[in-house]
């Protein structure tokens, strides 16, 4: 269930814990098994990340349904994260959420017909001063405009 | 401006060894390791610089380091708070890209003051790029034989992990963070017992915010009190403010605690071409906002902004000019409450709730004439409540907005449509 590449990369997170404190990985380790399984979580995988970190299987239901970055159904190959907090929302974040939905012909929270992208409105990520933004994968794209954001999906394959 | 934390903004390689060391870095931390420089001498100069926690409660840094048990036997740990997620804040980003290493030496230190050999530096999950500088600044710091057991023959040991989270603003809490570290929900301690004598997996720990521990290699390498005559009077040194909003040009400035709003708001490059100033949001979401007229008379220090009625909380100054409608502004914020209220105590996961169910309620025209009050005794309910600050935090808000632009609310719920032109 989980490949091997998957559990070198969730032993180097085991090591940075005390013995016996592997669960502290467990964070990590969901979210590793999420990106090799194209995004999102299933009960079978979140089963074997308890087996694999010797944890009550319920343990790691919690986690998994607490934090936002674990998704349950299927998501487009690329998740775009737009941010509409505040400061966000000061600068025209809304107006762009709608120009991408249009474009995309998809509502927030949906996937694309060809499954290529989905959109989520999320809470601040930190980089406020660069408002309006969104994260694609591990990135950001800050101070957004209609103009980047057609240059950002059309990089998106 | 940007002298401590993020005074290698400007350079090439910012994140890099090379580049820290020439601007003085690691050098407190080798005297430590040639024993030059004792615990209560650190804990000395840091009172002196009255640096207090840069993560919003503002508690002094070294009064806390001294709390901890020192001498007692067993692990002992020093956490840092990299979760930055209040709305508004983003200057912890920036020392994690380009200055990682003061986070590390600051850390070390902290270490060695409170003879704690393992630290974790919890950051936000979706701060990737912040984690890899952070994560090459290790390597470097290792390599150097900077970090590790029996540090250049010392005797001191100090090992430093980075930890990455998951979505959830509440980690930022600190005994919510010290839960996700270990695995499980992110969800807040009863306190007592105190992290510094039960934190993390049960032992005495010490949390500070990641512009804490940077700012401390600078303090004592050039001394306390000249980081407290930077500031003002119980407002120690310089602190890293974020300016967002309806300014011409946003971003993260460090400067003197004292420094006037209005000098600030230039600095941001001012409000935009024939625009007006509405309100300011000083210290990040969970604060009061202040309307114009009292802003641009505060200066930016923690007592001026309390006498301006809000707090200085994480330096995240969130400036509204007249095209903002604060109705609009204050549900976002309330939905945002709602979203990560961690559900344990029932005043706070009813009333985000409630806040923000009548909110929208009056956004889509369907507000009632006592909803203003009720959602005035809502927050007032939820004030000093709860096990943790954040009920607080979506409370004050509420009732700053309400009381200082109450007429863009009656407006709203009598003419179901907002009373700002921009806004329809
Ligand atoms: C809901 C909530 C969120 C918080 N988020 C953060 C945060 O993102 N970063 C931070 O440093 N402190 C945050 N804090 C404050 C921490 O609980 C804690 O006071 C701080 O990390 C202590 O470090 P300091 O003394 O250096 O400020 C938060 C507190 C609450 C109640
Ligand atoms: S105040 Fe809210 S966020 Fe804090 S512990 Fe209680 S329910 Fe959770
Ligand atoms: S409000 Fe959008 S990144 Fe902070």
């Amino acid at each position: 269930m989980i490949s091997d590449q998957a559990k070198k990369e969730i032993d180097i997170w085991v090591a940075k814990y005390p013995e016996g404190r592997q669960s502290s990985a467990v964070m990590q380790a969901l979210t590793i098994v999420q990106k090799e399984n194209g995004g999102s979580l299933t009960n079978e995988l979140k089963q074997a990340v308890a087996d694999y970190l010797e944890m009550p299987t319920i343990s790691v239901e919690e986690v998994a349904t607490f934090y936002e970055n674990y998704n349950h159904k299927p998501v487009g190959k690329h998740v775009i994260r737009f941010c509409h907090n505040i400061s966000c929302m000061l600068n025209g974040s809304d107006e762009l959420i709608s120009y991408l939905e249009e474009k995309l012909d998809v509502k927030t929270g949906e996937i694309s017909k060809d499954r290529l992208v989905s959109v989520k409105r999320v809470e601040c990520l930190g980089a406020c001063v660069g408002a309006p933004m969104c994260q694609i994968g591990d990135q950001y794209y800050e101070n957004l405009t209609k103009k980047r954001i057609d240059e950002i999906l059309d990089g998106l394959k | 401006m940007n002298n401590i934390c993020l005074k290698s903004i400007d350079k090439d390689n910012p994140s890099s060894l090379a580049t820290y060391e020439t601007m003085g870095g690691y050098k407190v931390w080798r005297k430590i390791l040639n024993g030059e420089l004792s615990p209560e001498k650190i804990l000395e100069e840091l009172k002196i610089a009255g640096l207090r926690g840069r993560g919003g409660a503002g508690f002094p840094t070294g009064l806390k380091w001294s709390f901890m048990p020192r001498n007692q036997e067993g692990q002992k740990y020093v956490v840092c708070n990299s979760d930055e997620g209040e709305p508004g804040t983003c200057h912890d980003r920036d020392i994690l890209r380009f200055n990682p290493h003061s986070v590390i030496e600051g850390m070390a230190i902290a270490g060695y003051v409170m003879n704690a050999t393992v630290g974790y530096n919890y950051i936000r999950g979706e701060f990737m790029e912040p984690y890899y500088r952070c994560e090459e600044a290790l390597k470097e710091a290792y390599d150097a034989g900077l970090l590790g057991t029996n540090i250049k023959g010392s005797k001191v040991c100090f090992d430093l992990y980075s930890h990455l989270g998951a979505g959830a603003y509440i980690c930022g809490e600190e005994t919510a963070l010290l839960e996700s570290l270990e695995g499980k929900k992110g969800q807040p301690r009863f306190k007592p017992p105190f992290p510094a004598n039960v934190g993390l997996y049960g032992k005495p720990t010490t949390i500070n915010n990641t512009e804490s521990f940077a700012s401390v290699p600078e303090i004592l390498s050039r001394g306390g009190q000249w980081f407290a005559d930077l500031g003002v009077p119980n407002s120690g040194g310089t602190k890293c403010f974020s300016v967002t909003g309806n300014v011409k040009n946003p971003s993260n400035f460090e400067i003197p605690m004292g420094t006037p709003f209005s000098d600030l708001l230039k600095l941001a490059g001012g409000l935009r071409k024939g625009r007006t100033l509405k309100g300011v949001i000083p210290g990040g979401s969970s604060t009061p906002v202040i309307p114009a007229a009292k802003a641009m008379k505060m200066t930016m220090d923690y007592d001026s902004i309390e006498k301006a009625g809000s707090m200085l909380g994480a330096g995240s100054v969130i400036v509204m000019d007249d095209t903002t409608c604060m109705v609009k502004a204050l549900t976002r914020l309330a939905h945002f409450y709602y979203d990560e209220s961690c559900g344990q105590c029932t005043p706070c996961r009813e009333g985000t709730g409630w806040m923000y169910r009548v909110l929208k309620r009056i956004m889509d025209g369907q507000g009632k004439s006592e909803d203003l009050e009720l959602l005035l005794s809502v927050q007032d309910k939820m004030l000093g409540n709860t096990i943790c600050a954040l009920a607080d935090g979506a409370a004050m808000p509420v009732e700053s907005f309400i009381r200082h632009f109450r007429e863009e609310f009656e407006y709203y719920i009598k003419h179901g449509k907002s009373m700002v032109e921009n806004d329809g």
